[in-house]
């Protein structure tokens, strides 16, 4: 399906909100431009996670600069928690790892920080709410934007129990990616679309992060579904782990989000080997002119 | 679901549960401040329950400022489908008649109200009433649980029941009424508790249900908790969570409670019959809370009956090593709902530590935790030492073995009578109910190592044997998911055999 990024009024000149959500006073959404900038290219957007502090806070910073030097156009960091529900084994084991090396939260500022200074991409925070409710809503808000990050991704966060992120988030003019999933029913969909800021998360298969040999057709259909229900930009992750992966997702998507295959790569070959499979996945980004755009 | 409500209205005041090594100050913590041993709340009439009209039947999502849905977008048509099925089945003649059926004819309820009178020359001679929930078939309360949960998966057309356990007694609960209904049964146990109640892993195989062990984190509990939501969100469609406690995201916590109501109906009623008159007080271990929400349910709307949940103290909770988590935990989200919490500065979920299994969990119900804010129920810690003195004493005065949880709470009944009973001229006009949650087979091994009756390392052989069988079901379950497996367990049976 063809959809026009411009429809919902959204403009690579003036990224901002999900189409029907009210526009957000302050800055404009940094994710949202990143992903038009991939656009105006042409192509999808390649999104990278890497968990924080894993194996130590300069090895995330190092690791983050890498992934945008070659190729990510928005890096996403995991902040290590206790209770990783929506986490296969690879991320856990990395996350657990970055804990008992003493990780704490506020070095996420510091990441977030070292990677904006250095790099052009788009820096997102993606946590487990409760180390953001321990710290405080605001505050969490407050120091992220000041380390220049573009928002958060919230895997345990519906939009229902959101209401001091949406007045945060807005005061800080932060992003707010939500998650939908192939089980959200069209009415979730449309407040999901409508509460979020910059992208929506499209989650690819019912399931855990980790890496599949396929991608699951659903997919497909979700970012549809997504779409129809207003929003602008709309990026999918959950088990992507190779270019054809990619190629495939980036023929209908906004955006391509890859996660553990990045975490096994730094895990096994370090900052080097995450740079490597980072260039062979954009080489699945599409050329400019193909079906998608 | 209603709109979410304004932000903690009061955290919690013992940050000093972070240090893991202080109490609160006097006069700062909940029991402190609202207990009714402490006079705000004395004589119950000028209660909460005074102010506020009833508290019986709250309906979720929030109670206060706790509860909710803090969950993954993925579960949420699933929890959705399950409150829609709950809320018409229990108003369902037909649905009612089944589990009224089912308790009476499979369960053997109503349990008992026992008189422990031998019991209560310790508890400064006041009389005490036990609520025999260890009567019940496969020896706890969960069984009331699982029963009222299984019917709703059949009515949903789920053919497979995921469970997570800690003491095993709602593993057992739960591929029992697996069982009985014909459906699938997994269930996720910590690796430790799997060695700590190896008794109870091999009376679910033998129901035939898979057990798989939890190899992450503390490997207990909550660890178990994560497990089973990771299989939910890839097997949603086949599957419901068969959450063994009043925990977890809406509608969880009131529908857990709803099955558990009949304790508190029962006791009422049985107490009323057998001494003329409502109890003084009501006593209950609280692990994540259900078998205390489910007696206490009963007595809320009368003010003149105390409360008491008592939590699993550890080694004593100025050591950090301990389960309290109302006592000195602090709000916060987890496992889908917002309570009290053990957790660090940095909102990790601290680990907790009991001798019992079944009550070593950094969370509790989101009801509970309303409940401690306005008053209505006083929560205390009970330390390991204090709660293996209570299950020697119940053993030697009145022939029952308790479950360690329920240890715990008569443990805490024993302080209850002393400081209820006090400066009365004649004590046995105190009447205090407590709710025996489970029967202490289980931990016939636990408490033989704790008094020394075996040696610890002939305990610790015969468990290696069933750690040995486990972990051989964790590697399975390992490869499952490394390959992509959309069902772990799917894999873990086939390899097995099954
Ligand atoms: C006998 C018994 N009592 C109490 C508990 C604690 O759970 P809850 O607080 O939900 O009643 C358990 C949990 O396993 C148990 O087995």
């Amino acid at each position: 399906m063809t959809v026009d990024p411009n429809v919902s009024g959204s403009t690579a000149e003036t990224p901002g909100t999900e189409s029907s959500s009210p526009e957000t006073p302050g800055a404009p959404s940094k994710s949202a431009a990143a992903i038009d900038r991939a656009r105006a290219q042409g192509r999808a957007a390649l999104i990278c996670y890497i968990p924080a502090g894993y194996p130590d806070v300069q090895t995330t910073i190092d690791a983050g600069i890498a992934l945008a030097r070659n190729g990510a156009d928005l890096i996403e960091i995991g902040i290590p928690y206790s209770d990783p529900v929506m986490d296969g084994s690879v991320i856990q084991a990395a996350t657990t790892e970055a804990i008992a090396n003493g990780f704490r939260v506020s070095s996420i500022f510091d990441i977030v920080a070292g990677i904006t200074a250095a790099t052009d991409a788009a820096v997102l925070v993606m946590t487990y709410w409760n180390p953001v409710l321990r710290l405080g809503v605001d505050e969490f808000s407050r120091r992220l934007a000041a380390a220049g990050g573009a928002g958060l991704i919230t895997p345990d966060l519906i939009p229902e129990e959101a209401s001091q992120w949406l007045e945060a988030s807005q005061k800080y003019g932060l992003d707010r990616v939500f998650l939908v999933a192939p089980s959200s029913t069209p009415e979730r969909l449309a407040r999901t679309v409508e509460a979020s800021r910059g992208f929506v998360y499209a989650v690819s298969i019912m399931g855990v992060t980790g890496t599949r040999t396929a991608v699951s057709s659903t997919a497909e259909q979700l970012v549809a579904d997504t779409r129809a229900a207003g929003a602008a930009r709309v990026c999918v992750g959950l088990g992507v782990s190779n270019a054809d992966q990619v190629r495939e997702i980036a023929g209908y998507a906004d955006g391509v989000i890859v996660g553990t295959a990045l975490v096994a790569a730094l895990r096994d070959g370090g900052v080097p080997a995450l740079a490597d499979l980072t260039t062979d996945l954009s080489s699945g980004l599409l050329p400019a002119g193909t079906e998608a755009h | 679901m209603a709109t979410t409500p304004a932000a903690s209205p009061q955290d919690h005041p013992a940050d000093a549960f972070l240090s893991g090594a202080t109490r609160p100050a006097e006069g700062t913590s909940i029991d402190a401040a609202a207990g009714p041993d402490t006079g705000t709340r004395a004589d119950g009439a000028a209660g909460p329950a005074a102010r506020t009209g009833s508290f019986r039947h709250a309906a979720g999502p929030y109670f206060g400022s706790y509860g909710g849905r803090w969950m993954p977008e993925s579960l949420i048509a699933a929890l959705d489908e399950l409150e829609e099925t709950f809320e018409k089945a229990k108003v369902d003649p037909d649905f009612l008649a089944q589990i009224a059926d089912l308790n009476k004819n499979y369960s053997g309820r109503p349990s008992l109200l026992t008189e422990a009178k031998r019991f209560a020359l310790h508890a400064g001679g006041a009389r005490i009433f036990l609520k025999r929930e260890d009567l019940n078939h496969t020896g706890s309360h969960k069984i009331n649980n699982v029963l009222g949960q299984a019917l709703l998966a059949k009515r949903m057309g789920k053919t497979r029941v995921i469970a997570e356990t800690g003491a095993g007694q709602h593993g057992v609960a739960s591929a029992t009424a697996a069982a009985l209904l014909g459906l699938e049964c997994v269930v996720y146990m910590g690796a430790e508790d799997c060695r700590r109640q190896a008794l109870n892993v091999a009376r679910m195989q033998l129901l035939g249900a898979t057990v798989i062990p939890v190899t992450n984190g503390s490997q207990t509990l909550k660890d178990a908790i994560n497990e089973a939501l990771r299989d939910w969100v890839a097997n949603v469609d086949s599957t419901h969570y068969l959450l063994g406690t009043a925990a977890g995201a809406h509608p969880f916590p009131a529908m857990v409670r709803f099955f558990h109501e009949v304790i508190g109906e029962e006791a009422r009623a049985q107490i009323l019959e057998q001494t003329g008159r409502l109890p003084d007080a009501v006593c209950a271990c609280i692990g994540g809370g259900s078998n205390a929400i489910g007696i206490f349910h009963g007595f809320l709307d009368d003010p003149s009956v105390r409360l008491y949940g008592f939590e699993a103290g550890g080694d004593g909770v100025e050591t950090g090593r301990h389960a309290a988590t109302i006592t000195l935990g602090r709000p916060g989200v987890l496992h889908g709902a917002r309570s009290y919490l053990m957790q660090d500065e940095d909102g990790q979920t601290v680990e907790s530590h009991s001798i019992s299994a079944g009550l070593d969990y950094p969370g509790v119900g989101p009801e509970h935790a309303y409940l401690a804010d306005i008053g209505r129920v006083s929560y205390e810690p009970i330390t390991d030492a204090e709660a293996m003195d209570a299950f020697q004493l119940l053993c030697r005065t009145e022939g029952i073995i308790p479950a360690i949880e329920s240890a715990h709470a008569l443990a805490g009944a024993i302080k209850v009578g002393q400081r209820l009973t006090a400066d009365q001229a004649d004590p046995a006009e105190t009447i205090i109910v407590i709710n025996l949650s489970g029967r202490g087979d289980k931990d016939v091994e636990t408490a033989a190592a704790w008094f020394d009756l075996i040696d610890a390392e002939t305990a610790a052989e015969a468990s290696a044997e069933a750690v040995i069988r486990a972990a051989d079901t964790a590697a399975d379950q390992v490869s499952a998911a490394a390959s992509g497996t959309p069902s772990h367990a799917a894999e873990a049976n086939r390899r097995n055999g099954k």
